[in-house]
């Protein structure tokens, strides 16, 4: 999956600060206003974040396509289902 | 004519295994009502409301530690109308006393998102088929759907866990290293390419690896139940004792048959079967029970 690094995501959401579950619901939120197949752009906090947004995001259906550490915090890609 | 007391019109020890504990209050009696698992639908809890607005002399209900209902303060004379009742939604009277009583378990895996085995199920099934079966002593189950062990099995004189476990292929991994993030027992560190290396001695088989991974490189190559046996609570706590692991759903029933009869065999009176294995050895109940069962662990 080379070609991930070249993926412009169609928004974006920074939840560095924001606590389980709103994160979570704050990236639903986002993914619904969404067209399915788009990318969402999202940076979670290290720990329970990291640990719960993600499989989340798995059970609602979602794709993660991407998931890098940037400073202490981590990027997210989500494909719409 | 002076009014009998309770004891001369009714049996006690009968009125206990069904149930009716005798309160400090003369003629009153606790009901407690059978919840297996704890999940009760709202027709059988408007049922109950109804009975105790009627027959609580004392005007309210209490949830028992095992996931009863109890209706408090019910006269002696009103016992046939509260059964009759409540029968009509087909709700049933408990038990106490020497007996294998109503199980315990978790909200249940159909909603809730770590859930790995099917306890509510189970806990009827079991409820169904060992519910008051006599023994030297109480005799108490629980189910947990996963290792949060929400139902506390380790307090169970027999309790079930569920388990996954998991495995991972290489080449569906991205390297995204959030099943190492996912993981909360350091059963999995990433290396430099971001592949999980595992170390399954800490691995509690939670399953947060496979439900963590977005492109399913960790999958669960199999699910069963944790079991643990000789736990209670109580004035001496005893924490069980974990006699095997990733027993298939189909060997339950086997399992508490052949436990429940080894009790009887070598449990004292008034013994649990904690205190019963402790005094005769794990190894034996291991060697009779648990290695007939269970061919590999």
């Amino acid at each position: 999956m080379a070609e991930e690094g070249r993926i412009i995501p169609d928004d974006r959401i920074d939840l560095r600060g924001v606590l389980c579950p709103i994160n979570f619901v704050k990236t639903k939120l986002k993914l619904e206003m969404m067209d399915s197949g788009q990318i969402l752009e999202v940076i979670l906090d290290d720990g329970e974040p990291i640990r719960s947004v993600p499989r989340s995001v798995k059970e609602e259906g979602h794709k993660i396509i991407k998931v890098e550490n940037v400073e202490n915090a981590y990027r997210l890609l989500i494909k719409k289902a | 004519m002076a009014e009998k007391t309770a004891t001369q019109r009714i049996d006690l020890t009968e009125l206990k295994s069904g149930g009716f504990i005798k309160q400090t209050q003369k003629d009153l009696f606790t009901v407690r009502l059978k919840v297996p698992g704890g999940r009760i639908t709202p027709e059988k809890l408007l049922k109950i409301a109804e009975v105790a607005k009627k027959y609580s002399r004392l005007g309210y209900c209490h949830l028992s530690f095992r996931q009863s209902v109890e209706i408090i303060g019910v006269h002696i004379d009103d016992f046939d109308a509260v059964v009759k009742e409540l029968a009509e939604v087909g709700q049933k009277v408990a038990s106490c006393g020497p007996r294998v009583r109503v199980p315990t378990a978790c909200g249940g895996c159909e909603y809730n998102p770590n859930g790995i085995m099917d306890t509510q199920s189970k806990a009827l099934e079991v409820d169904e088929k060992f519910f008051g079966t006599p023994c030297p002593h109480k005799f108490k189950m629980g189910f947990s759907g996963c290792p949060i062990d929400c139902t506390r099995t380790r307090e169970m004189d027999l309790g079930f866990q569920g388990v996954v476990y998991p495995v991972w292929s290489k080449d569906l991994c991205n390297g995204c290293t959030l099943c190492a993030k996912a993981c909360q027992e350091g059963a999995i560190v990433s290396d430099k390419e971001g592949r999980p290396m595992f170390d399954e001695s800490k691995c509690v088989y939670c399953g947060d690896c496979i439900r963590a991974c977005p492109t399913d490189a960790w999958k669960d190559k199999k699910k069963g139940w944790l079991v643990r046996v000789g736990g209670k609570h109580g004035r001496h706590p005893r924490e069980a004792n974990e006699v095997a692991n990733f027993l298939p759903d189909n060997k339950v029933n086997d399992f508490i048959d052949a436990t429940v009869r080894w009790y009887k065999e070598n449990g004292k009176p008034k013994e649990r079967i904690g205190s019963c294995i402790d005094r005769v050895g794990l190894e034996k109940f291991r060697k009779e029970v648990v290695s007939a069962l269970v061919k590999t662990s």
